[in-house]
């Protein structure tokens, strides 16, 4: 059999928990191969080792049918592998060619050389239809354009086999389906490629194999057209999932929130980007604002929690007038916030996980006394957590956060947010990278929250989570408010086209 | 020999920990080395005594205790700096405008009766705070990178002291006025343990900044928010902390100590600010002795005191070597120190080499399942 990469038997050991233990792999030639697991199963642990960041404590690597020794990311590049990591490498400051070059420059008299560069890259994008502008500054181009560069960056280094771990998780419907595209054609080309992805669709439409973790553990591997969406999720939990979700209809009570003509300027780039948006959010319902990326949900959400500074309207919280109150006031008078950017704003990564659990509270009792931390309460609260929403870590409370897997971590700020009982919960894309276990999970809290007569405000980019918890739904488009309505009465065929724009409505 | 690597393998900061010695080793080693091709007869002699005359007699240790307060200070003021996220190179204005301040209260105020030293302490403390705090608020409001203000501001205490003793406080023979006696920093008990020393009771004043410093940090809200700004400013803005002005508190704080370095080294009756063309180097120092010292309370007060017995053993020495010697010993184990990451990573592979020779137990757990 002709394998691009086996991975026979690893085993990976961390400080209190083995994030590998026994695993195969096979990778054939030409295939997409979708890896599966639950949060903190290890996938990208594998993935890691074989591209040579960990090295693993037992087991064996075959490149294309030979023994390969795998030390670091320079030898996984000379023997063809290319990664694209699960929270982006880019530089921000770089151009889009100086992050593709970086660490493979071309020079002529020791001064670099851009031309033959630009050209490589040039004819790579036109040929995997990839879009990329070499000339743009990163800080300056989407989500899904940082992924197409990453991509790129793989292919101009040659690679032949290439990991993308979980490549999907922060992109949009749109973008995804361009991915797909893509991958398809990189197939054609004879490339192979590992595929990690919690979406089980994704992986039923575009891998031929896949193989599944649970714990740490070998599963199974299995062919995709032999298969179903159920078994997949079955074997990754090791228990049926629910993919509809069962709620009783909403009993709307009192306004929560209300915005009045609220506009939001980016104070970076000086855009206009939320506009005249005036909206209300009721106790006891889940209003979710649809839209396509960047049409200035962030913002408002942003403009909402006190990250940026409305131009003008106004904002009221319980019918207190919170428009000038700072970030600290809106979350003591009833906001919490589930932030868009994990990384960025949800967590301080080299804290231990206890530290991140009261980094919204740290200031109030039980967990401060007088000035001073009270240790015993963080770690009873943070374990109550860990326990509550099933954070999987190495160490516990303990743990330094950066250490968490991606899931794990999101696990984590969805906790300490909903914990925290505000009478508003705004959450922006509440689980993304979770595995279906646990956005079943997440998503039953949800309800819950609403259930006990709080308002929930979700943005969310996926049509199959608007439609599952909306009560309401709010389309949002170029900064504006196009549209309030019912799920049960607007389709999904409407419902995209408010999205794009080509639409106006009423509110209702 | 196995058992010290798995010690280190298991804890991570013990690697640290052995880089700063190992420092400290390297940079001994070379200063041997130089002495010997500089005067091969007396080398032996005169390292001896750079390594051990400070501790001969309760005197030299009064002198090694007197030279590292200064230093345990401005470490600590670039170790706090450094734990809340900044990077304090301006320890040394700071200190001179401190040492300005507390001169200028101590030779003037004599109305105060006893509490007059404290009182000119806690200027110093002032006038390091608000040379920090200009750092602080280009840095918070302005966006301007606190190394390079920082530095600048170094130079521009320089002239602007010399320029204020002279016209407020100079003495001639371009020196300050010396502090009145009630202005002294008391010599407590000190005068008498270490006598003929100029020991007082500054090294008290630099271990409790430090205990006060390590609690701050550690175990207070305040801390918390300090060192969640200094990890991330998004997150702890996310957090509704005010992070601007926490990087001003931070500057704040970090030239108030290295302020009350300046009180230390000048609120004394032997020894005079004098105008000058140099930067003073203790400021300096401090950024070696928080690498040494891993920014680190403790470890900031064992490379205080280290340097203050090089320092003595320096004075010692000077029968054997060139004072030049001693300042060049003390440059390189800065050299290594400021290198110690580097030293770190080398270790730390050192060890992983040498794990990876044990051989591996069979795994307990297999059985135990
Ligand atoms: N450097 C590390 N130190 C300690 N533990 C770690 C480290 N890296 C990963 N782990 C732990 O190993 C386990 C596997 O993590 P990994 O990131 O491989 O999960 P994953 O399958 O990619 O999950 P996700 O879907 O959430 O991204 C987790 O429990 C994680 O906490
Ligand atoms: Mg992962």
């Amino acid at each position: 059999m002709d394998h691009a990469v086996e991975m026979i038997n690893i085993t990976k050991e961390f400080p209190g928990i083995k994030a590998n233990d026994k695993i195969d792999l096979r990778l054939k030639k030409g295939e997409i191969h979708a890896l599966l697991g639950e949060n903190g199963a290890g996938k990208s642990t594998l993935m890691s080792i074989l591209f040579g960041i960990y090295k693993a404590d037992e087991g064996e690597i075959r490149v294309n049918n030979e023994p390969a020794e795998i030390t670091n990311p320079n030898d996984a590049n000379k023997l063809g592998i290319g990664m694209v990591h699960q929270h982006f490498k880019l530089v921000d400051r770089f151009t889009v060619l100086e992050n593709i070059i970086l660490g493979f420059e071309d020079t002529k008299n020791r001064v670099l050389v851009y031309d033959d560069a630009r050209e490589k890259i040039k004819e790579l994008s036109e040929q995997y239809n990839l879009k990329v502008d070499p000339d743009k500054r990163v800080a300056d181009i989407s989500v899904g354009h940082q992924q197409r560069v990453e991509i790129l960056k793989m292919l101009y280094r040659d690679a032949e086999i290439l990991i993308l771990d979980e490549p999907t998780a922060s992109l949009t419907p749109q973008e995804i389906d361009e991915l797909m595209d893509i991958l398809k054609t990189l197939r054609k080309e004879g490339k192979s490629i590992l595929f990690i992805s919690h979406k089980l669709k994704e992986i039923m439409e575009i891998a031929d194999r896949c193989t599944i973790l649970r714990r740490g553990k070998y599963i199974d591997t299995v062919n995709i057209h032999e298969t179903s969406f159920e078994e997949l999720a079955e074997k990754m939990v090791g228990r049926k999932v629910d993919f509809t979700l069962e709620k009783d209809k909403a009993k709307p009570k009192d306004t929560v929130l209300s915005m009045k003509n609220v506009n939001v300027t980016d104070p970076i780039s000086q855009q206009h980007v939320v506009k005249d948006f005036t909206a209300e959010s009721k106790r006891g319902e889940i209003l979710v604002v649809a839209g396509i990326e960047g049409n200035g949900q962030t913002e408002l959400i942003y403009g909402l929690t006190g990250l940026y500074p409305v131009d003008s309207g106004e904002i009221h919280l319980n019918e207190e007038n919170v428009t000038e109150y700072s970030i600290r006031e809106r979350a003591l008078a009833g906001i919490s916030h589930i932030p868009e950017d994990r990384q960025k704003h949800g967590l301080i990564l080299d804290f231990p996980l206890e530290y991140n659990m009261i980094l919204q509270s740290y200031h109030q009792e039980p967990f401060q006394k007088r000035g001073f931390l009270q240790f015993d309460a963080i770690r009873d609260h943070t374990n109550r957590l860990i326990e509550r929403f099933d954070v999987r870590s190495s160490s516990g409370a303990k743990s330094v956060t950066r250490s968490l897997s991606g899931g794990n971590q999101q696990k984590a700020i969805l906790g300490r947010e909903i914990d925290r009982e505000s009478d508003l919960l705004l959450a922006v894309q509440p689980t993304r990278g979770l595995d279906v276990g646990a956005i079943e999970f997440i998503h039953k809290e949800l309800v819950n929250y609403r259930d006990q007569d709080k308002s929930v405000m979700i943005v969310s980019y996926d049509l199959d989570e608007v439609f599952n918890l909306a009560d309401r739904i709010l389309v949002m488009y170029e900064g504006e408010n196009v549209g309030v309505f019912d799920p049960k009465e607007v389709s999904r065929e409407d419902l995209g086209l408010y999205m794009a724009g080509s639409k106006k409505g009423d509110q209702s | 020999m196995n058992k010290i690597w798995e010690f280190i393998d298991k804890k991570p900061n013990s690697i640290s920990v052995l880089s700063s010695i190992a420092a400290v080793i390297f940079g001994l080693i070379f200063g041997f080395i130089l002495m010997l091709i500089v005067s091969p007869g007396t080398a032996a002699s005169g390292f001896a005594t750079i390594l051990f005359g400070p501790f001969s007699d309760l005197r030299n240790i009064g002198f090694l205790l007197h030279y590292a307060a200064p230093i345990i200070l401005t470490g600590l003021s670039v170790a706090f700096a450094f734990k809340t996220g900044l990077f304090n190179i301006g320890a040394s204005g700071q200190l001179t405008v401190g040492a300005f301040f507390g001169l200028y209260v101590g030779v003037n105020w004599d109305f105060l009766g006893p509490v007059h030293w404290i009182v000119a302490l806690l200027a110093a403390a002032v006038g390091g705070a608000i040379w920090g705090g200009i750092t602080g608020l280009l840095k918070a409001y302005r966006n301007v990178n606190e190394v390079v203000s920082s530095i600048m501001l170094n130079y521009v205490s320089l002239y602007l002291v010399n320029l204020l003793i002279l016209n407020f406080i100079y003495a001639g023979r371009s020196e300050a006025m010396r502090p009145v006696a009630s202005a002294r920093i008391p010599s407590g008990f000190m005068d008498t343990i270490f006598a003929g020393s100029p020991a007082n009771i500054g090294i008290f004043i630099a271990l409790l900044i430090a205990a006060i410093l390590h609690i701050v940090l550690n175990y207070t809200t305040f801390g918390f928010e300090l060192k969640s700004v200094g990890e991330s400013r998004t997150a702890a803005k996310y957090a509704g902390i005010k992070e601007k002005r926490s990087i001003v508190f931070s500057f704040l704080i970090a030239g108030a100590i290295a302020g009350i370095a300046g009180g230390l080294m000048y609120l004394v009756g032997d020894r005079s600010f004098r105008i000058n063309e140099q930067i003073i180097e203790q400021g300096f120092t401090g950024i070696a002795i928080a690498l040494l010292g891993l920014s680190s309370p403790i470890g900031v007060i064992l490379a205080g005191l280290f340097y203050g017995s090089i320092m003595r053993g320096g004075d010692a020495a000077q029968r054997f070597v060139r004072e030049e010697i001693v300042e060049i010993i003390i440059a390189v184990i800065i050299y290594f120190s400021a290198l110690s990451l580097f030293a770190k990573q080398f270790i730390g592979n050192i060890v992983k080499q040498k794990m990876k020779e044990k051989p591996k137990e069979p795994s307990k757990e297999g059985e135990s399942r």
